[in-house]
């Protein structure tokens, strides 16, 4: 049943790319109405798979990489649906939902049986420390894609020129702004993931920290983000710097996420996966 | 009856000619209610702008109407016809059309795409109506060309891009700030330049001005004007700390603000974005400010190059635009022609009937024996054939789209078949409708 739905979510994000970027060619409102419709049926599709995949497996389904970056996925439309209601940027779908979509394939690609919790994942405090994780990484998407934009934005009024894709795009100001407001959620959030973390990891191996690879890039991406909200805030890191902050901690971030469990053995690869 | 446009705009005539020409608001009603008078005259319109004097107008006698109109326009104005008639334009039917679309969906504007025309074309429709002045075919004929540049709005993108150097500046402004409405504008210099850049700006929504130059009093009494701040020349980085935009355009041989003063500034200003307009000639602002960083340069040559370019752009979809004009003439032209044709096609409908009717009586009256049924297929036979009879030269009639010819075969309808005079009838279709 939760694969059903999974599916269906994936054919709804297509969709939704696909409307979204007719929209972008064309400049119609109609196809936006569309695709922002489309995403948000893709979400609430999305919310009954993990349901279901709750109910049927009978623990957070946060436990193996296919239901991590299906969970990631998630967070970054849900992210996308709170931020087109307090701004009203009519591209973030196009760069947002084809991020949610690549990840979606890869997780299709993922062995997706529901198999028996490892004993280590059995605690309290591991769901919320994924949740927390993933909702901040949510945030820094968010964050990445403002920054881009406004990377293109920018280049277009330096270089003096008026061109089609410059017209399309929300002010430097709207960017910066969405750039500063999703690392204000998005941070705190990396922080109490990366505490619940230190809890859940005492109760699983009888100490807080170790050095496993996971733990030391989450530090090292932590403080990136530390770094670039404290000389925000202090020096005036905005614009052309805090997106390319932004942009270079999004690249930490997925490093984090997949680099990690692809590439350095450690703790936090409990399974194959 | 013909539709016709007579006028002049800027293409054609100088601007004081164009003025001396020109209707003021006041003057139009007491115009209106003069051309009216004139008997050859059926229905007007009258559009005066400060790029074009126009009449639309239908009419019975085109020559005798022209030279009316033409004689209005010299007498009503105290200007000797003469000096003027070698720039009036005079359009008749189908290219009356299409000159009153293409004007209506700004083809024929001194800055192609400009909206303004739409909304004067509005208001002298309106005027006409109030006046009574115009009639069933300016109605319609107006309304299709507002619908026609509706359509040229939104099919083609001729109106998307600022084209004049004011407008560019607050369109970048806009794609630097998002809205002006909360920003500062500081204004160097007490120019009439900066005087009207700064009211296009306040057009956008900029609220708070702040004024400087090197006699304080006139920085003072711009700045009042805009019920906005003087600062006086030395405090100028003052100014700079609060701007968002800086709009420069003073004498000064050499730039006023250099790349150090403005990095110092930035930095005070905590990297806060900075727009910089200069419009001096030489520079106010050295190039290399539009170097540093949250910092953005435009100077009076690239506002005018970008302007440039959106021109062209509109060129372009003005092309398109003008494919939509000519779909529309023609559908006009045809309703306007069935106006003619119509009343024709019906008199010689009832003529066919009232003759076999005649002949189908007398046929019956002579063959009492005749059942029910026969009767009935007699009637059914007689009234196909008028109808195929009539089918052909009918469907010729309603398609011949050249008015000279459509005129020729009514005029030959009507003396073949001996039909009532069509201009009558048409009085009475106009009544009705």
């Amino acid at each position: 049943m939760n694969f059903y739905f999974f599916k269906l979510a994936i054919v709804l994000y297509f969709l939704g790319t696909m409307a979204h970027s007719v929209y972008l060619l064309f400049l119609k409102e109609g196809f936006l109405r569309w695709a922002s419709g489309i995403v948000f049926f893709g979400f609430i599709t999305h919310t009954l798979a993990f349901l279901a995949r709750y109910l049927e497996a009978g623990y957070t389904p946060v436990t193996n990489l296919h239901e991590s970056l299906s969970f990631f996925a998630w967070m970054i439309i849900g992210v996308l649906l709170l931020a087109s209601i307090r701004y009203r940027i009519k591209m973030l779908g196009a760069f947002l939902t084809p991020i949610a979509l690549i990840l979606m394939l890869f997780a299709l690609a993922l062995p997706k049986e529901i198999l028996p919790l490892a004993p280590v994942l059995r605690s309290f405090w591991h769901p919320f420390h994924v949740v927390f994780a993933f909702l901040g990484n949510a945030f820094f998407t968010l964050a990445f894609c403002c920054g881009v934009m406004y990377l293109i934005q920018e280049h277009q009024l330096k270089s003096k020129r008026m061109g089609a894709i410059g017209k399309r795009l929300p002010s430097l100001k709207v960017l910066d702004d969405l750039n500063y407001y999703s690392l204000k959620f998005g941070f705190p959030l990396l922080t109490l993931g990366i505490i619940t973390g230190a809890v859940w990891a005492d109760y699983a191996w009888g100490r807080y920290w170790g050095w496993d690879p996971k733990e030391t890039w989450s530090l090292i991406t932590w403080f990136l983000y530390a770094a670039l909200l404290h000389q925000r805030l202090t020096v005036g890191w905005r614009g052309r710097k805090a997106a390319l902050m932004a942009i270079f901690g999004f690249m930490t971030v997925l490093f984090t996420f997949l680099g990690v469990n692809l590439l350095l053995p450690g703790l936090h690869t409990y399974s194959n996966w | 009856m013909e539709i016709i446009v007579i006028g002049l705009n800027h293409k054609t005539a100088s601007i004081e000619i164009r003025e001396r020409l020109a209707f003021q608001e006041s003057e139009i009603e007491e115009a209106l209610r003069q051309i009216k008078a004139i008997p050859s005259i059926r229905e007007a319109i009258l559009l005066s702008t400060c790029n074009r004097v126009e009449l639309y107008a239908t009419c019975k006698e085109v020559e005798e109407a022209v030279q009316e109109l033409k004689e209005f326009l010299s007498q009503f104005h105290q200007f000797p016809l003469e000096r003027f008639e070698k720039n009036l334009y005079l359009l008749m039917g189908k290219e009356a059309v299409r000159h009153i679309f293409r004007v209506a969906s700004s083809l024929d504007s001194m800055v192609v795409g400009e909206p303004q025309i739409l909304g004067q074309i509005k208001e002298a429709y309106q005027k006409a109506n109030e006046s009574n002045a115009s009639g069933v075919v300016l109605h319609r004929l107006l309304h299709r060309a507002f619908h026609v540049a509706k359509r040229v709005r939104t099919e083609t993108k001729i109106s998307n891009s600022a084209v004049s150097v004011s407008s560019v500046a607050v369109e970048l402004a806009q794609r630097i700030f998002g809205t002006l409405e909360d920003r500062v504008v500081f204004l160097i210099g007490a120019g009439e330049m900066i005087e009207l850049a700064a009211r296009h700006l306040v057009s956008g929504g900029v609220r708070k001005i702040l004024v400087t130059n090197r006699t304080y009093e006139r920085a003072v009494s711009l700045a009042q004007e805009f019920q906005g701040e003087a600062i006086p020349f030395d405090e100028i980085n003052r100014g700079l700390k609060k701007a968002d935009i800086v709009i420069s355009a003073t004498n000064s041989p050499v730039p006023i603000l250099t790349s150090e003063q403005i990095t110092r500034v930035m930095k005070e200003r905590k990297q806060r974005p900075i727009f910089f307009i200069d419009i001096a000639d030489p520079r106010d602002i050295e190039p290399k400010v539009g170097g540093l960083e949250n910092v953005y340069l435009f100077n009076i040559d690239d506002l005018q190059r970008v302007a440039y370019e959106n021109l062209k752009d509109r060129e372009k979809e003005a092309e398109k635009a003008e494919g939509i004009v000519g779909e529309e003439v023609e559908r006009f032209v045809r309703w306007y022609h069935s106006l003619e044709v119509t009343p024709t096609i019906i008199a010689l409908r009832k003529k066919f009937e009232e003759i076999r009717r005649r002949e189908l009586e007398k046929m019956l009256s002579l063959h009492p024996e005749l059942t029910e049924k026969e009767r009935k297929s007699l009637e059914a036979m007689t009234s196909a054939i008028i109808n195929k009879i009539l089918h052909e030269p009918i469907t010729q009639l309603k398609e011949k789209d050249e008015e000279a010819m459509a005129d020729f075969y009514i005029d030959a309808l009507q003396t073949l078949f001996q039909l009532p005079q069509s201009s009558e009838r048409k009085e009475e279709e106009d009544a009705r409708v």
